[in-house]
């Protein structure tokens, strides 16, 4: 009868390695550079996979072995220096076999490469918005005190990197493939994340403080953006989409777009212009 | 050295302790109600615990509902989800976990292992039950106030958590935040209890050393909750201030839905500090009480002394430690400055190596054991496997860069609920099984007991095990529903199915449970002051149920560890801590 304990035990090993390798659930095709990171996935799964398996059936062996019998009794020994040093070295060796490569590809999710290009996703509850430095290859100034129904974004009339930013309101962000890009992220009201599975990466954006990431998509197409970071009641619903394309059709794209001077109604504009002249 | 007695010892005089007359009793309510018996006090803390936990039971039923069977219960909205899965959080990690094991557990087995008579307090002690019934009370409150209880998330993260379009920004985060503020007031009341207790009020022969590992357990966690309770304290105070004041410790300047707010020049991210500087030591404080009971269950049900004692008090006391240094890896993803990442990840893959030898020293425990399977030990061994499988996929997500895509996934939701929720629950379980024949004098039921467990283990198991798949798929968690998500094929519903199936009928069997624990009240197998055949001081009461005061005239005099199970040349199979060496040649 209590060999059914034992059996249980193993049988949970099988069952979770079965499941592990039969299931269909599985990370989403990559869509960037950041392979490394399925790679440590993949590091900590075989190392912490083991230790699981090798755990519970070692329990499977003495639940089977030493259960109590007419006449069974245990051993007596309190303990075991060298075995309990063995298997702290040993452990100590696993960690840092998981750590070392999580930390090297740390320190490249933290460095920018330096052609990277700049992007601003921006959040509110519930929907991303997107600017693009213009001709001038940067982004103008921004400041949640500048928001209003004209300038949803809060660039700073004033600043002249400002005018020529393309800004793209409810529509797909667009990338180049290829190209490593700095995504700089802000939010105007609460904690947002922006979050695309196929990337692998995500950050949190923090209203009052602009947070970002980098990377290179490597494989077009259109994929799904949600926001990772509970934003009240509306959060299962800020959906936005961004789309990779090669160079040519994202030159395309980008002639489309408007940019914030041309958004700008031109009395609206030059009525903010004077009250920054009276400043 | 390990402290196991051989060889002639000399003779320990009684210790002399006498019992005090002043604060016995003298009616049926200051015996009952307002008790200072720590006894009493802990089942009450015990009941208050299970009862409140009844609720985030139902709760998490309604939210795998609506994840499993969306639309089926229309007055599941957005809004009651998010109160719903707040209120669940809360309740599970704070006012059961945290309440039962240290204010059940603690209160009950500190002065009985140790030989005392009862807390040094003992009228701060029942101070410390009032304040927490109170907290409870208020948090219940929440549930009827205007908007509801808050649905902020239990990480209460703001901005979102004052702000409208967050369902019970009215009066449910208001409530929440003063439940939290009574809850820590009562608990460092006990808190101080039991530390000083421990210093202060073991018997004679009870060295540190001596102690079961579950009032270690107890202690460390304790003296850790002291320590990070007053962050989330603070933080509280904060956002209360937020929100009633209109301060901004937490709040810069916002826009929201195209108005302009009155805050400026605060911190979201401090709040995110505050929180998790207590909220990592809490993993932790639930987490070795949990440690050191298994340790006692497995030993006394293994019938062998607990493999490497003083390496799993070093154990504790080092995790202990540790789990104050870790506490930002909860925020990798957070928008912190990244550089923190490589120092968080590095303490928290540390804080493994200390766990995995406690993993190791239970398992080397059952090793040439004698093992009987009871109730106590089967849970014992649901906790090991449930436990290590949480552990494990915690070097996933506290290794900074595997953190990133995983983070804010269910993948965390099944790592957490393995780890800190069926793991400790699995040692509440054994606990009260173990436990139960000293409170009442009778046996639980052992058929529902195997029951209870077998449905318990397996069941949760099926539930949070796949859970890691639908994370690692990429399925955010706090999502009301997926709806349409081109990358989330249509297997993943059903499996979410599954999974709620698989949580009713969990949920159902802790009904059987709750039955064993009245039936066996009237109808139990009268038990015996010792049917485990344990070694430790609280089997050795001259009464079953223990009296008030616990020993009668004189205190036991302890002359050994607590874990002399199966020692060679002895007449039975354990030596209770308080058997005097019998003279012989060494």
């Amino acid at each position: 009868m209590t060999v059914r304990v034992a059996i249980v035990l193993a049988l949970v090993v099988i069952g979770s390695v079965a499941f592990h390798l039969l299931s269909p659930w599985w990370w989403t095709p990559i869509a960037s550079n950041w392979g490394y990171i399925d790679n440590t996935i993949t590091i900590t799964f075989w190392i912490t996979g083991v230790v699981f398996a090798a755990v519970v059936l070692f329990m499977a062996y003495c639940a089977y072995r030493f259960r109590h019998r007419e006449g069974s009794s245990a051993a007596y020994e309190p303990e075991n220096k060298r075995l309990e040093s063995w298997l702290a070295v040993g452990t100590a060796i696993g960690v840092a076999a998981m750590l070392a490569p999580g930390l090297v590809v740390w320190s490249q999710f933290v460095n920018v490469p330096g052609d990277a290009t700049e992007v601003e996703v921006v959040g509110q509850q519930w929907q991303w918005s997107y600017r693009l430095p213009g001709k001038d290859g940067r982004l103008g100034a921004t400041n949640v005190k500048y928001v209003t129904a004209e300038n949803p974004l809060g660039l700073d009339p004033k600043d002249p990197h400002g005018q020529d930013d393309v800004i793209i309101l409810g529509d797909n962000l667009h990338f180049e493939l290829g190209k490593p890009v700095k995504i700089l992220l802000r939010s105007l009201d609460v904690l947002h994340d922006f979050y695309v599975p196929e990337f692998r990466a995500k950050m949190d954006m923090i209203p009052g403080s602009v947070t970002y990431y980098w990377l290179t998509p490597t494989r077009t197409g259109s994929f799904e953006v949600l926001c990772a970071e509970l934003c009240s009641t509306g959060h299962p619903y800020m959906r936005g989409g961004v789309v990779v394309e090669a160079k040519a059709d994202y030159q395309a794209w980008l002639q489309q777009q408007k940019t914030f001077a041309e958004l700008s109604p031109p009395t609206k504009a030059s009525a903010l212009k004077k009250e920054g002249v009276t400043r | 050295m390990v402290d196991v007695t051989h060889g002639v010892a000399a003779p320990v005089p009684a210790a002399e302790v006498g019992d005090v007359e002043l604060y016995h009793p003298r009616s049926w309510v200051t015996k009952y109600v307002f008790s200072q018996d720590a006894k009493v006090i802990a089942i009450q803390y015990s009941l208050t615990a299970l009862s409140i936990g009844l609720v985030a039971l139902v709760l998490s039923w309604l939210m795998r509902m609506q994840l499993g069977f969306p639309g089926l219960l229309s007055f599941i909205d957005a809004d009651r989800y998010y109160q719903f899965i707040t209120m669940h959080g809360m309740i599970m990690v704070i006012y059961l976990l945290t309440a039962l094991f240290l204010g059940g557990f603690g209160n009950y087995l500190i002065p009985l292992m140790l030989g005392a008579r009862d807390m040094v307090f003992p009228y701060v002690n029942m101070l410390s039950y009032w304040v927490y019934l109170l907290a409870v009370l208020v948090l219940v409150a929440g549930f009827f106030v205007p908007g509801g209880p808050t649905g902020a998330g239990w990480t209460l993260y703001p901005p979102q958590a004052i702000l409208d379009h967050t369902p019970g920004h009215q009066w449910g985060i208001i409530v929440m935040l003063v439940s939290l503020m009574l809850f820590i007031i009562g608990f460092t009341m006990g808190g101080l209890n039991y530390v000083v207790t421990v210093l202060q009020g073991r018997t004679r022969g009870m060295t540190l050393m001596r102690m079961p590992l579950t009032v270690w357990g107890i202690f460390t966690a304790t003296v850790m909750a002291l320590l990070a309770f007053p962050a989330l304290f603070a933080g509280s105070i904060m956002m209360l201030l937020d929100r009633l004041l209109g301060t901004s410790f937490f709040m810069p300047s916002i826009v929201s839905m195209g108005e302009q707010l009155k805050y400026g020049g605060g911190s979201p991210i401090l709040f995110q500090h505050l929180f998790w500087f207590f909220g990592h030591p809490e993993v932790y404080i639930v987490a070795l009480p949990a440690f050191g009971i298994v340790s006692d269950l497995i030993s006394t049900h293994a019938r062998k002394n607990i493999f490497g004692y003083r390496m799993m008090v070093w154990a504790i006391v080092a995790i202990g430690a540790l789990s104050f240094v870790v506490w930002a890896h909860h925020m990798y993803v957070s928008g912190m400055n990244p550089a923190f990442g490589f120092f968080f990840a590095t303490t928290t893959l540390i804080i493994a190596i200390p766990t995995a030898i406690k993993v190791y020293n239970w398992v080397l425990t059952l090793w040439r054991g004698d093992i009987h399977f009871t109730v106590p030990m089967l849970f014992a061994l649901g906790f090991i496997v449930t436990f290590v499988n949480g552990g494990l996929t915690g070097l996933f997500l506290g290794n900074v860069v595997v953190d990133v895509p995983l983070s804010d996934t269910m993948f965390v939701v099944a790592h957490f609920h393995m780890v800190m929720g069926i793991a400790p629950i699995m040692v509440i379980f054994g606990a009260i099984y173990h436990w139960y024949p000293k409170l009442t004098g009778r046996m639980l039921d052992d058929a529902l007991g195997k029951l209870h467990f077998w449905v318990t283990f397996v069941g949760a198991y099926a539930i949070f095990f796949p859970m890691h798949y639908v994370g690692l798929l990429g399925v955010p968690r706090r999502y009301y529903e997926m709806g349409q998500t081109a990358f989330v094929p249509s297997s993943e519903h059903t499996l979410n199915e599954f999974i709620t199936v698989a949580a009713l009928i969990v949920g159902a069997a802790q009904l059987v449970f709750l039955f064993n624990l009245f039936w066996s009240l009237r109808h139990g197998r009268p038990s015996g002051g010792n049917p485990w055949r344990a070694t430790t001081l609280e089997w050795q009461t001259p009464t079953t149920p223990p009296p008030h005061g616990n020993w009668g005239k004189e205190l036991p005099v302890v002359y050994r560890w607590a874990y002399d199970y199966s020692v060679p040349g002895a007449a039975e199979d354990f030596l209770p801590q308080n058997q005097p060496p019998t003279p012989q040649t060494p």
